[in-house]
């Protein structure tokens, strides 16, 4: 298992040593996605409910004229779903699902800031003591006292598994 | 951004030629005497040849050398087309298409099996001819000049020049110049101005025109030959200067009377040739005009144009609501502007049904000789514009359709004759533009779809209860369930069952609807109504709870509302009395889990599937609304209650009702319901 986690976090960096990327919270844990996928940081939009589906992606949103999901990444975490605030903002991203791009809207408590990572601070995710699964994480990175997650977004979402989803308040 | 491959690129460049062919082929095949046709299938199979050498694709090109051989003769008139000859060459050419894309497979034997029908078709024709071997070899310019000398002499002033990049395209100038010297006494100048100085000079460019005096006896036809394949980049012009003094008019009669015995070879040409230069030019012009463009970068486009027409809409509510003037000047605008280039859009993505038509005249030759049935196809309104996305889909519905007609429709030429009817059997396929949509009809006049066969069918099968009563319209909807067949012998070509549910699939997903009249004796017509467009819709907009949905307008029978009887009668799904039939109704609310009360006065959307009525209970009606469809992202695939969604004026995001879908849906969570209570 440890083997097979150093392997992704490795495939993460893929030889370089930085690792430009935008941090953000969701439920009080700092998140960080590689920038390159970011396109565009929105204020909270008015969401329309799919109903059926899974609630990770329980809505959508226009994004310029595009239909895009938005995902809930707390819901694969397992965490607490919290109140927008006037911090609150939509993370739209672009995917590569099934060697299909797209893009999808992602939930945040708070964007703060474009940022360089090193590789010297990153540790792959602890087999034990985390409660989150482990195959959803890349790895973290050690910065002060605190740690950043990298999610690994696409173990999340092809992930069809609907367990974090039934836990889910939606609904 | 890469170059394309070449290979590639030659292979739809063959598919596009092979298709050429094919067509010219199958015109040849209804006027056997058409040298226009001729002309058209030599030159795609002469363009084959080449190009299919220069990519290496060596079978194919040895392969086609046969027949363009073949068709070659037919061009100089020493063998008449004959359909023999037009069918071998129409396997041939299907045999091109393998060789084309699979060029390394193992294709010889079936090479040579196709050459021999090949020379069996042309020798066959050629014995029966009257023109000998020998006669038919005085057609080398060589040979005419020396035999034919007494004819009168015409002096042309040619002037022709290449495209800069013919060279780097395999055309020489130097083999059209050495024919032109064989067609007669030839003074020729190169024009060299356009060639730039040394230092702008492209080695491999070419940047010279010639100007030829050719005095010859041969016609005009002759001269414009030696260009033939070259002609349509090329800029030739061919002036007769003066008729040269020193022959007759006595002789040129007597000469005529020479040339009698060798009618073949000198007769045919020349109105061929007079004919084709007109379609020629045409052909340059649309060259000119017609860019291509990957059809998803046309995609793109729409995608563009539709956040056009939404950022638009949003911005003239904003305007609207705001007293600047000059504000709703521009808005208004930009209003027009953005309707204008949505409408000019939407044209782009139009094609003819031509393209789709053209294959079916393929498939009916074949189907008569498979079947042993004279068949006629006549097409009509082949202009009638579709969208392109609705014209790929349409393809195999439509050839399950006309098998289906030429295989259970038309009767064998005995019966027909018995019946009374032309031995010929007739299909008509035509296509017309109706409000927003457009209509394709198959139509045959065979013996028409027998009731009584379809109604027993259908009840041995246990699709309907024995002895229902069914309007025709619904007894014939019935050969579109999967399975269904009357035909009580299957044959190559139809009678599994299969296709027909395949048909009603297909446009149920175009979100068309099928027609089907048919008369005892007379014949059956089967019209497939389709939306213009998969990219607009109109749509009913309903609210349900707090979220807004579209239900397509096409599947909207009616609007009602939902009585306090009705409504206290159960959960679930209930139904409504509706001109004394019952009609279920499923209530979306609970569907969708909305969890908010039922306003006071609810409506019922009645709805249709097919054969199928169903209620859809909503809150409120907002009214009718134009849709423009957005697909659903991937993550969202599980969710077959709604086909899309789309942009509401107010930037919102309405989800579009998928009825079919939606309907088996609450069947199912009735069914959950039952089992639970």
């Amino acid at each position: 298992m440890n083997e097979a986690i150093r392997k992704i976090s490795a495939e993460v960096w893929s030889g370089r040593d930085e690792l430009e990327v935008l941090t953000f919270d969701i439920a009080g844990e700092m998140f960080a996605l590689e920038a390159f996928i970011v396109q565009e940081i929105l204020d909270l939009l008015p969401e329309t409910t799919v109903p059926g589906a899974k609630a990770f992606v329980g809505s959508v949103i226009n994004f310029r004229g595009k239909v895009i999901p938005l995902a809930d990444i707390r819901l694969a975490f397992g965490m607490e779903a919290t109140k927008p605030t006037i911090d609150s903002r939509i993370i739209v991203i672009q995917l590569e699902i099934d060697g299909e791009s797209m893009l999808t809207g992602i939930r945040t408590d708070k964007v703060h800031e474009v940022t360089t990572l090193l590789r010297s601070a990153g540790e792959p995710p602890p087999s034990v003591g985390m409660r989150w699964r482990p195959d959803f994480i890349d790895c973290l990175v050690r910065r002060g006292s605190e740690f950043i997650i990298l999610p690994n977004l696409q173990a999340i979402f092809t992930a069809q598994h609907d367990h974090a989803v039934s836990k889910s308040s939606h609904g | 951004m890469s170059f394309p491959d070449p290979i590639a690129v030659f292979r739809t460049e063959a598919a596009e030629v092979l298709e050429q062919i094919e067509a010219g082929l199958l015109d040849l095949n209804v006027n056997l005497g058409d040298k226009d046709q001729v002309d058209a299938v030599f030159r795609g199979l002469h363009t084959l040849k080449g190009s299919g050498a220069m990519f290496g694709f060596e079978a194919l090109a040895a392969f086609t050398h046969h027949c363009e051989t073949a068709f070659d003769r037919v061009r100089k008139g020493e063998v008449p087309a004959t359909r023999e000859l037009v069918t071998a060459v129409l396997g041939a050419k299907d045999h091109m298409r393998a060789l084309v894309e699979t060029p390394t497979g193992d294709h010889e034997a079936a090479s040579e099996a196709l050459l021999a029908t090949l020379r069996r078709a042309v020798e066959g024709s050629g014995d029966g001819s009257s023109a000998p071997p020998a006669a038919t070899t005085s057609h080398t310019p060589a040979a005419v000049a020396s035999a034919a000398s007494a004819p009168k002499q015409i002096l042309y002033k040619i002037r022709f020049s290449l495209p800069q990049n013919a060279m780097a395209n395999g055309t020489n100038p130097l083999p059209l110049l050495d024919e032109l010297v064989d067609l007669g006494e030839c003074r020729i100048v190169a024009d060299r101005s356009a060639i730039p100085s040394l230092d702008q000079l492209f080695p491999t460019d070419l940047h010279i025109a010639w100007d030829v005096e050719l005095l010859t006896s041969q016609p005009r036809a002759a001269i414009e030959d030696v260009f033939i394949f070259v002609m349509d980049e090329m800029q030739l012009q061919i002036d007769e200067i003066e008729i040269a003094a020193p022959v007759a008019a006595a002789v040129a009669t007597v000469a005529s009377a020479v040339q009698q015995p060798v009618p073949v070879v000198q007769q045919a040409p020349p109105p061929a040739r007079a004919a084709s230069p007109a379609p020629t030019d045409a052909k340059q012009a649309k060259a000119a005009e017609n860019v291509r463009v990957p059809a998803e970068k046309l995609d793109e486009l729409m995608d563009r144009v539709g956040e056009l027409v939404i950022a638009q809409s949003r911005l003239s509510q904003l305007a609207g609501s705001s007293g600047d003037l000059q504000l709703r000047a521009v808005s208004e605008d930009v209003e027009r502007l953005s309707g204008e280039l949505r409408d000019t859009m939407m044209v782009l993505r139009m094609v003819p049904v031509t393209q789709l038509f053209g294959r079916f005249r393929r498939l009916v030759h074949d189907l008569s000789i498979e079947t042993g049935k004279a068949i006629e196809l006549v097409m009509e309104g082949e202009t009638t514009e579709v969208d392109k996305s609705v014209i790929e889909r349409l393809a195999d519905p439509l050839v399950h359709l006309v098998r289906n007609s030429c295989d259970h429709g038309l009767e064998t030429p005995e019966e027909r004759l018995a019946a009374g009817k032309p031995e010929a059997g007739r299909i008509l396929l035509s296509a017309r533009q109706q409000a927003g949509e457009v209509i394709i009809t198959i139509k045959d006049d065979g013996r028409g779809i027998n009731k009584e066969r379809v109604r027993a069918k259908a009840e041995s099968s246990g699709l309907i209860p024995a002895n229902a009563s069914l309007s025709d319209q619904e007894l014939y909807q019935l050969i579109f369930q999967p399975g269904f067949s009357t035909a009580s012998q299957v044959t190559n070509l139809s009678g599994r069952g299969v296709g027909m549910d395949v048909v009603k699939r297909t446009i149920d997903a175009l979100r068309g609807t099928i027609n089907v009249v048919s008369q005892p004796g007379q014949g059956s017509e089967i019209s497939l109504a389709i939306p213009l467009t998969l990219a607009i819709i109109d749509g009913l907009l309903v609210r349900v709870g707090t979220g807004r949905y579209v239900i397509p307008l096409s599947a909207v029978e009616e609007c009602l509302e939902l009585s306090v009887e009705d409504d206290m009668r159960s959960r679930g799904r209930s139904f409504i009395s509706l001109r004394d039939s019952l009609v279920p109704f499923i209530r979306l609310r609970d569907l969708f889990r909305t969890g908010t009360k039922p306003d006071p006065f609810q409506k019922v959307v009645v709805t249709s599937t097919g054969s199928e009525r169903v209620g859809l209970v909503v809150d409120q009606i907002i009214g009718d609304h134009q849709t423009v469809i957005k697909s659903m992202s991937k993550l969202h695939h599980d969710v077959a209650t709604f086909s899309g969604a789309t942009i509401l004026g107010d930037g919102d995001v309405a989800l579009i009702l998928d009825v079919g879908h939606l309907v088996a849906e609450g069947q199912q969570q009735e069914a959950h319901l039952r089992a639970a209570g």
